[in-house]
């Protein structure tokens, strides 16, 4: 008897997906550098040097320094720290907020749904990112405040998805089984259902890292994000930009660590997503 | 037989509406179960017959206020269940259980035998920890299945062994009623028949009460002391088992019977065939819901519906059996 074939077939499938292989790596070499910042990192990423303003890559810089002589290196690394930390915050709460938002519709049903799923629809006329932008207008530019507008302009996509899986999977017999039992509405929404319904989640999550990342970056780019002089990848590329004709490296190494990053976390959930046939589904 | 009536069903109905369009009116709605009335003695199994789509599930569902029924009473020891608040309600299903057709759907893929066998346990509070692996055991043992399954999850058994934990599930409560819901169809005739003696000994041992929905006649035959013919959302005809074999009244019971292979090939009989499909119940025909496909047909069945009526004990809802009234 093999107990959990199934998780089994799924990592099997998993490791021969290159891409997806390839996804992991990126993603796990990121938590790596975050968690080992301060171990890793050559300088202190707030060390001003003034004689040694926006020198190029060389051995004791290796990605150059800024425009206040600072080493980039040094503010790439803490700066996936802040990444990570913008990426599973954020998708947390939308996850969170998605899941209760997209339980409480699906399983209900009736007018309660319809209500509902025509709020999803008015959240989604929104512009997400213009949204953000007026919301971070009214308030103080910081890291927190920033990762908790992420969450609360992303959750609809994450509500529509709960919603569709509860649909079909409260008419299932094992749920009516549980009805029958007398099993309360909770009980049967966190321990039969929402079990059965984590695979998509799961995936829509992992996807929904790299666009949170995305976000913060963006915003940080236009100085509205991660203010200086924490250091984010977003505002080493506004640095980058104002010197783009003299200093290359400050605007190529954080594009490319974005790109890498967000490329990573897509390519994961994806195979993910394949490893996870349908057909594989009980 | 005891012939105290344990479940009582008076004109229960139940239609599915079908929506429209965005702001439309709803179309048409399919009537699932149109104004049924049974009833269930004590210790007595009743068998559901019918074919596909007829409603037998929807009845046995909105028995149980699975599926919450449109009107009509469901009386469980004298107790109109479709009054009864969500608490009431809750005391009263520890009393009648289900078990499902399809051992594949009906047992949750992420939750261990044990702790979908002792859910039941666990929600009516009735026992905890050690106390409830024990009663865990006990219902294994009691269905057939090894100890050491307890902690093994739905997927690591064959079709009969899950529906041996189905079985299990129903039972934790120890229910005094329980429908069965096809239990056998999904499962291979090997496997079909020892879910059935497992069935039978098990209502011996623990007095229970079935409502056994099948198609398989032949598993009703043996089965069942009792059972209802129904066709697109009406009871056509209620007998005792051997009465309804050797005499089947209603012409579409005769057509059913007629069509139970058996297994000599020098035995001929009449076979009745049934022209036409079973029309679709969301335009049921006027008058008796079987005259379009009747060999029997009169004028008076396209007009006024018969209804059941009991004579000389054999139940039956067809012209061909009353007069009409005289006015």
């Amino acid at each position: 008897m093999e107990r959990f074939s199934l998780s089994r077939l799924f990592f099997r499938r998993f490791i021969k997906d290159k891409l997806a292989m390839a996804g992991s790596v990126v993603v796990l070499l990121l938590f790596i550098v975050s968690m080992a910042a301060p171990l890793i990192a050559p300088y202190d990423p707030a060390d001003i040097d003034v004689k040694q303003i926006l020198m190029g890559p060389s051995p004791a810089h290796l990605l150059g320094t800024d425009q206040l002589g600072r080493d980039v290196l040094s503010r790439m690394i803490w700066g996936a720290r802040i990444s990570l930390k913008v990426g599973f915050v954020a998708v947390g709460i939308a996850t969170t907020i998605g899941i209760v938002f997209g339980a409480v519709s699906g399983y209900y049903g009736g007018w309660i749904d319809n209500v509902m799923m025509r709020f999803v629809d008015i959240m989604l006329c929104f512009p997400a990112f213009f949204l953000i932008l007026a919301v971070i207008a009214f308030l103080e530019p910081s890291i927190w405040n920033i990762m908790v507008v992420i969450g609360i302009t992303g959750w609809m996509g994450m509500a529509r998805l709960v919603r569709a899986e509860f649909l079909s999977l409260r008419e299932r017999e094992f749920v009516l089984s549980a009805k029958a039992l007398g099993a309360s509405d909770m009980r049967i929404i966190f321990r039969h259902i929402l079990p059965n319904a984590m695979t998509p989640v799961l995936v829509s999550a992992t996807l929904g890292v790299a666009g949170a990342i995305l976000t913060e970056s963006a915003l940080s780019f236009l100085g509205i994000g991660v203010q200086p002089p924490t250091p984010s990848w977003g505002n080493i590329l506004t640095a980058g930009k104002d010197n783009i004709e003299i200093a290359w490296w400050l605007s190529l190494y954080p594009g490319l660590a974005i790109l890498v990053t967000v490329l990573g976390y897509n390519l994961l959930g994806e195979g993910i997503r394949d490893s996870l046939d349908p057909r594989l589904k009980i | 037989m005891n012939s105290e009536k344990l479940l009582e069903i008076k004109n229960l109905h139940k239609s599915f509406p079908i929506k429209g369009k965005l702001f439309a009116k709803d179309i048409g709605a399919v009537r699932a179960v149109n104004g049924v009335s049974l009833s269930i003695a004590k210790g007595e199994v009743l068998g559901l017959v019918g074919e596909s789509g007829c409603g037998k599930s929807t009845l046995g569902r909105c028995i149980l206020r699975l599926i919450e029924p449109d009107g009509g009473e469901v009386l469980f020891e004298g107790a109109n269940l479709l009054r009864l608040s969500g608490r009431e309600m809750k005391g009263k299903r520890r009393d009648m259980q289900i078990i499902f057709q399809d051992p594949y759907a009906s047992l949750n893929p992420r939750m261990t035998v044990g702790d979908a066998i002792g859910e039941g346990l666990l929600v009516h509070g009735i026992a905890k920890g050690t106390e409830k692996r024990k009663k865990i055991l006990e219902l294994l043992s009691m269905v057939g299945l090894r100890p050491d399954s307890i902690d093994k999850y739905p997927h690591e058994f064959s079709g009969g062994q899950r529906q041996r934990i189905g079985i299990a599930r129903a039972l934790a409560l120890y229910p005094k009623f329980i429908v069965a819901d096809e239990p056998v169809s999904a499962l291979d005739v090997s496997i079909q028949a020892q879910i059935i003696n497992l069935l039978e000994s098990l209502k011996n041992d623990l007095g229970l009460t079935y409502l056994f929905i099948s198609h398989d006649l032949r598993i009703v035959e043996h089965l069942c002391d009792r059972v209802a013919v129904m066709y697109l959302g009406e009871i056509v005809e209620t007998a005792k088992t051997a009465d309804i074999y050797s005499n089947p009244l209603h012409p579409y019971t005769q057509a059913l019977l007629s069509a139970i292979p058996v297994a000599d090939p020098e035995f001929k009989r009449e076979r009745v065939i049934l022209t036409g499909d079973i029309p679709s119940p969301i335009s049921s025909p006027k008058g008796c819901p079987f005259h379009p496909r009747c060999k029997h047909v009169m004028e008076r069945c396209k007009s006024e519906a018969p209804v059941l009526k009991e004579e000389g004990g054999r139940n039956v809802a067809c012209h061909l059996y009353y007069r009409p009234h005289i006015r």
